[in-house]
């Protein structure tokens, strides 16, 4: 698998050197062509999935979904190219797909050594741990000497063993080889505690015997933002992702909802929201877009605050809290810089 | 009194040897440790029988919309229900399914005229099942021709993508086969060595490596902005790889047949494609009728490792359906429906073979 890896890697490198040869031609080869190809993973729990109709839904569709109603005014204009975890780089680089929305984890490794460019986090993820209600247990800092269920030789069970020597805790390690093992024995009261990364915790929370009876606990012991992903070297076409993006946080940070945008787009007097909505200012221009762009964006995807609790929040079985992802003037860190 | 020459007429047998209970008595109990493990045998089918009927059935939910319909503890087969359609076609556009059902539906009615005796010239029909037919489907599945709408590969899935999948590998896995497993039997030593070269790579690979270059690796290799049909780079790695079985099994057919029934080939006079067409093949074929049934089947279920490259066939569909958020947790019920549907191919497979074997049985069987 190493060697595997360290020859994509080169090839990856050998193609990110040919890469300056895409500027500007993905906008031009995606509106010649009529839609948007994106990358989603074959099913995850709130993130990429589709429903009973065979459509595609989650958080990370709805950042292609974005995107197409950006470019085209048409949230429907995205075919849906579903990977694994193991070929997605690849349908990137090769440019089968022009955006990569496939809750991928941003690093340093793969933001500069595969010839790629995140555009943005839509879910700061990262590892966070479940108990039982019984426990009686509000944070982790009160988990010492608990037994743990884990799935062995992941970077799981490293960032548990690091966090506990950091707190100066001890606690007992049950391993088991599979994630839905180690779901059962929980299940089963084998341990006290679980962890695995947060939005995962909440998919196998429902799928316990009694999903009220257990709770994540608040904190986060390790950084897994999660974000869209291009090619490196088309700048036009990363601008356009990003931003689709930060139109959807800004609208939230504004109050600009699907449900109301037709009437402040009426009545307001708020230069952001003018700005925004493509009434003042820059506009479109710089991105060579028209300039109700984000107008489009929220009216058929919506703000960020209603595309998380669409999916994965209050208003999905998932239920999972906003946390990390609430705004930055809201406790969260979910931040976009203003558009001017 | 007594009529019948001083004897008596024989007594029916005891009722405890005849009969339900006789045949009780013989098979089940007829000694102490055998009366032990019949025992034993039924307790066993006992418990594993109760729980599962009671969950498949008596406990289990059949309609409804959503999960909360699921509430009586046992199977949610609503949840089977409710992704159907998606199980059978994936993607394709709803409005569009006729297409598909019609292109089975032919496919069914050719395979019942074929097995029909008195249908005239079958040697044509079958030749048009073989080659026209899969022309005729592949229309139908992808259309953009005379005023159907195109559906890019990409949409096809589920039950229908499987049978393609399979149906392909079928079709092309057996001529090509043929052609190697003579390739290997050939005098001329190029052919000879391309053949065993082939096969023996391929058979030395594993299936999902095939798959995973195919969708890994060959982009990366391709002039860049050139993307070639996902759907297509699976076909040809899961044909190459099954011809090289196929090739192997029909082999050993081959060297089942007698050494005299090539010399007698020769001393009709036929050329070497003539003996083998008319004379070896047929018999050699018909040999080797369980292995090729034998691959087939194999092929079948091999086809569910297209979810490493992220192809919605029946089984990854049916992962992503309890990937949903609203379906979590319904994996058994899945699981179980998916064995249900890979059974009742293989077996009619399995079926057919032996029927097949039986029909050509010309009273050589050893």
């Amino acid at each position: 698998m190493k060697k595997l890896f360290a020859l994509t890697s080169a090839i990856a490198l050998l193609t990110s050197v040919s890469s300056a040869v895409y500027a500007g031609v993905t906008l031009d080869a995606v509106k010649k062509k009529g839609f948007i190809q994106c990358g989603v993973n074959t099913g995850v729990p709130g993130f990429a999935g589709t429903d009973d109709k065979g459509t595609w839904k989650g958080i990370d569709v709805d950042v292609c979904r974005a995107a197409a109603a950006a470019i085209f005014g048409d949230a429907s204009k995205v075919q849906y190219t579903p990977l694994t975890a193991k070929e997605r780089f690849t349908a990137l680089q090769s440019g089968e797909i022009d955006i990569l929305s496939r809750n991928t984890t941003w690093t340093l490794t793969r933001d500069t050594s595969l010839g790629l460019n995140f555009a943005g986090v839509n879910y700061y993820d990262g590892q966070g741990f479940m108990v039982k209600k019984s426990l009686g247990v509000s944070s982790a800092k009160e988990l010492d000497g608990a037994s743990f269920c884990i799935q062995a030789g992941t970077t799981t069970e490293l960032n548990l063993t690091d966090y506990f020597r950091a707190n100066n805790m001890a606690y007992t390690p049950i391993t088991f080889d599979t994630s839905p093992e180690t779901a059962a024995a929980f299940d089963a009261g084998r341990c006290d505690a679980l962890t695995s990364d947060q939005s995962q915790l909440y998919a196998l929370r429902i799928q316990l015997k009694d999903p009220e009876g257990a709770v994540v606990l608040p904190e986060i012991i390790s950084k897994e933002p999660l974000g869209p992903v291009v090619r490196q070297g088309d700048d036009e076409w990363f601008n356009i992702v990003r931003w689709s993006l930060y139109a959807m946080i800004n609208a939230e940070e504004l109050g600009v909802s699907s449900a109301n945008i037709d009437e402040l787009a009426a009545s307001t007097k708020d230069p952001n929201i003018l700005r925004l909505l493509g009434q003042e200012g820059i506009k479109g221009k710089g991105m060579g877009l028209e300039d109700n762009w984000a107008v489009n964006i929220i009216k058929q995807v919506g703000n960020y605050g209603e595309i998380f609790e669409r999916n994965v929040g209050q208003d999905s079985p998932l239920k999972i809290a906003r946390g990390i992802n609430a705004l930055w003037n809201k406790g969260g860190i979910q931040y976009a810089p203003p558009i001017r | 009194m007594i009529k019948n020459n001083g004897f008596l007429p024989a007594l029916p047998p005891p009722s405890t040897s005849v009969g339900v209970i006789g045949w009780l008595r013989q098979n089940l109990f007829p000694s102490p440790l055998n009366t032990v493990l019949t025992i034993l045998a039924i307790y066993l089918i006992y418990l594993v029988t109760v729980p599962t009927v009671s969950w498949v059935f008596l406990n289990a939910d059949w309609v409804g919309e959503s999960r909360n319909a699921c509430t009586s503890g046992g199977a949610c087969w609503v949840f089977v229900a409710a992704r159907f359609d998606l199980f059978m076609y994936g993607f394709y556009p709803e409005s569009e399914y006729w297409r598909i059902n019609l292109a089975f539906a032919i496919l069914a009615l050719l395979l019942v005229l074929l097995n029909i005796r008195q249908v005239p010239r079958r040697g044509w029909l079958a030749a048009f099942t073989l080659i026209g037919y899969p022309v005729v489907a592949f229309y139908l599945f992808s259309g953009g021709l005379f005023g159907l709408d195109e559906v890019e590969t990409s949409r096809w899935g589920g039950l229908s993508l499987t049978l393609v999948l399979s149906g392909v590998g079928i079709v092309a896995s057996l001529p090509i086969g043929i052609v190697l497993a003579l390739g290997r039997n050939s005098q001329m030593p190029i052919v000879k060595a391309v053949s065993i070269v082939f096969i023996e790579f391929w058979r030395g690979v594993p299936l999902i490596t095939v798959l995973f270059m195919s969708s890994v690796m060959l982009p990366l290799f391709l002039p860049e902005g050139t993307s070639f049909d996902k759907l297509l780079r699976a076909m040809i790695g899961i044909v190459l790889f099954e011809s090289a079985y196929m090739a192997e099994v029909v082999r050993g057919g081959l060297a089942a047949i007698p050494r005299g029934q090539y010399e007698a080939a020769k001393a009709l006079g036929l050329n070497y494609w003539k003996s083998m067409v008319l004379i070896i093949l047929p018999q050699a074929l018909k040999l080797v009728i369980p292995g090729i049934v034998n691959t087939f089947i194999a092929l079948f279920k091999d086809t569910t490792l297209v979810l490493i490259i992220g192809l919605f066939d029946l089984l990854t569909t049916i992962e992503a359906g309890f990937k949903d958020s609203n379906w979590l947790g319904y994996a058994v019920e899945g699981y179980v429906f998916a064995a249900l549907i890979y059974w009742i191919f293989c077996f009619s497979m399995s079926r057919y073979s032996q029927n097949l074997e039986r029909k050509l049985h010309t009273g050589h069987a050893r």
